[in-house]
């Protein structure tokens, strides 16, 4: 059964697709690493654009942050880090791996032929849970954005497991990479005053816009396309604008690496506070119905959100608006967290080898 | 809206994508890099403005023309910006810009520092 | 060449797919095998949205069931479609996928980061970020004469 619309979507997928491939190829062949950094920055974008063919806005939304933003800081960061002469590869040495990748590759095609046609609206991927989530969510939890309602609530506990790995990549790059270490100071800034007033008047103006635009993808999470992940994300690169801007020694005064080590625990803390509090109040873990006490929940006006359901819920409202706060502490403050680590460290001598 | 204000939009959007590809041409063909900051910046500048007036034409008036403006608005804050700061950086690590068939000498380096090394800046 | 088209979004995932294990397997320095790390994960993302395209569908943000958004959107396709495979009269993108790749994406990237500060900690130790000098240095370590540094 074919909707009535004349499918200009698959006419824009090929195109994309056919785009993202010649920039993967790109990024294979390309001799220098700063240019497969960046081309891996347009992949990302380009990546973006095909997600929001597929009617994907917060994953489209995620990749443009992430992947075109913050990834291709921390590969930069490596880079600058880990500058020495790339040794050639020859041709022979890449037999084995390009059989090998055509073997699997055609492998997986063969399999994948089996799988359900482009935007099959009965493959048994989009008919059972994904509908049962499409169809619950309004009575169940009163939000209008599905993505965010199962992130949030439905599969919860989940994104909490997430929210840990993220906090670990935080204490691990600061394990790692602390600027406070082995008596190496950080490099001092170099930009002189009065150089760079285009890019600092841009700035300035810029970056109180980007923290907004971050709060209010942040609150909206629920309504629209957002949530905790975009939000702390672009909060983080706001930050990481200005320091590189206006050097890294302004913004670690605002923004000290210790302080972002703790919002980035006090992000999981959040999130687990609020399971621990369903549990005190009589419901299992993160099971927001119970988040209200029954006598706070009498004190609610009744038909606030306009919804005659409305007291059941304002325990997800809130409990999701808690944990999505969680996130955006833990997420923003570890992308810092990460920046500061690879741009506050000095490139240093080796201790094998060359330099004894 | 209108069906001629809807042709003139999608004329708009066309002659945008056009420009795209002029944009994408002179990146390819220029011979320096300065000449070819100048051609990205045109396809970022010149063709998003006017595909995002003739998108604008073609939807309906209200909260999705504003949005679009404010797009706008901040893609003519940020392209010209990042044009500037790429020129700068070119600038800064010795590229030197072609004018007429010889090549300025900067002397900050001797002259010729590695990348003034040839046309494919 | 029916089958080609109809498969056209998996046969080209693939081989993205492919290609960021290709860069991984081939590559010497332990930067450009992250970037083909950071290749593959994306093409991964995009494997799942495939399936999770709906013909038609809107992005999964429900609207309120009778306002005129639901009847605009609804207007434009069949309506016995909109009747089998709609919710409360609108057609809507599959949401389970959207929501395992967007954790997917970020935790992604956090552990690009901690890969990348193994391999500044690797640069550090031994000079280099390219695997067959590293294993040189490692085995002239652990194997020569000055034992135990």
């Amino acid at each position: 059964m074919t909707p009535a619309v004349p499918d200009v979507s698959f006419v824009l997928n090929v195109s994309l697709l056919v785009m993202l491939l010649a920039v993967a190829v790109a990024i294979a062949v390309t001799r220098s690493l700063l240019a497969a950094i960046l081309l891996l920055s347009v992949y990302s974008f380009l990546g973006a654009a095909w997600l929001m063919v597929m009617d994907a806005a917060d994953v489209a939304f995620t990749e443009a942050v992430v992947g075109a933003g913050v990834s291709t800081l921390v590969l930069l960061g490596a880079l600058l880090l880990t500058r020495g002469e790339t040794i050639k590869t020859d041709w022979k040495q890449q037999i084995g791996p390009l059989a090998l990748v055509l073997a699997v590759g055609g492998l997986l095609i063969y399999a994948a032929a089996g799988l359900p046609g482009y935007g099959d609206p009965a493959s048994p991927a989009n008919s059972y849970v994904g509908r049962a989530y499409l169809q619950a969510t309004y009575n169940d939890i009163g939000a209008p954005n599905v993505v965010t309602a199962v992130l949030a609530s439905y599969r919860g506990f989940d994104t909490l497991g997430e929210t840990t790995v993220i906090f670990a990549a935080c204490i691990g790059v600061a394990l790692m990479l602390d600027p406070g270490s082995s008596g190496a100071p950080a490099q001092a800034s170099r930009i002189r005053p009065g150089q760079h007033i285009v890019l600092k008047v841009i700035s300035k103006l810029l970056i109180p816009l980007i923290i907004l635009f971050a709060f209010y993808v942040q609150f909206h999470g629920d309504l629209g396309a957002g949530g905790g992940f975009q939000a702390g994300v672009t909060l983080a690169v706001a930050v990481i604008l200005h320091a590189l801007v206006f050097g890294l020694d302004e913004t670690t005064r605002a923004f000290p690496p210790h302080l972002m080590r703790a919002i980035s625990s006090g992000g999981v803390m959040v999130y687990s506070a609020v399971g621990v509090v369903c549990i005190l109040n009589g419901g299992g873990f993160l099971d927001y119905d119970f988040l209200f006490t029954p006598q706070l929940e009498a004190a609610i006006p009744p038909g606030l959100l306009g919804d005659p359901d409305s007291k059941h819920h304002w325990g997800q409202h809130f409990g999701i608006l808690l944990i999505e706060l969680g996130v955006l502490l833990t997420v923003s403050s570890t992308m810092v967290s990460i920046f500061f680590g690879f741009a506050g460290r000095a490139p240093r001598a080796a201790s094998v080898g060359q330099g004894g | 809206m209108s069906e001629p204000v809807q042709m003139i939009g999608g004329a708009l959007i066309l002659l945008g994508a056009i420009w795209s590809i002029m944009g994408a041409v002179g990146v390819l063909r220029f011979p320096d890099v300065y000449t070819r900051i100048h051609a990205a910046s045109l396809t970022d500048t010149g063709a998003a403005t006017l595909m995002l007036f003739g998108m604008g034409l073609m939807g309906e008036a209200g909260m999705v023309t504003l949005k679009l403006f404010f797009v706008w608005a901040f893609i003519m804050l940020t392209t010209p910006t990042s044009a500037n700061a790429l020129a700068n950086a070119a600038f800064g690590s010795g590229h030197s810009p072609r004018i007429g068939n010889f090549q300025i000498v900067r002397g900050k380096n001797g002259g010729g520092s590695a990348p003034d090394r040839g046309a494919r800046a | 060449m029916s089958w080609f088209i109809a498969n056209f979004n998996y046969i080209v995932v693939v081989i993205l797919m492919m290609t960021g294990l290709f860069i991984i397997f081939s590559s010497a320095n332990l930067i450009r095998r992250m970037i083909g790390l950071a290749l593959f994960q994306s093409s991964t993302g995009l494997f799942y949205i495939s399936l999770s395209k709906v013909s038609g569908g809107t992005a999964a943000i429900v609207v309120p069931p009778d306002s005129a958004e639901a009847r605009a959107l609804a207007a434009q396709l069949d309506p016995a479609y909109v009747a089998a495979f709609g919710v409360k009269g609108v057609v809507y993108a599959n949401p389970l996928p959207h929501v395992l790749i967007l954790t997917a994406i970020v935790v992604g990237v956090a552990t690009l980061a901690v890969g990348l500060a193994i391999a500044v900690r690797v640069r550090e130790a031994y000079g280099t970020v390219e695997a067959p000098e590293i294993d040189d240095l490692g085995r002239s370590v652990t194997e020569g004469p000055e034992n135990g540094r």
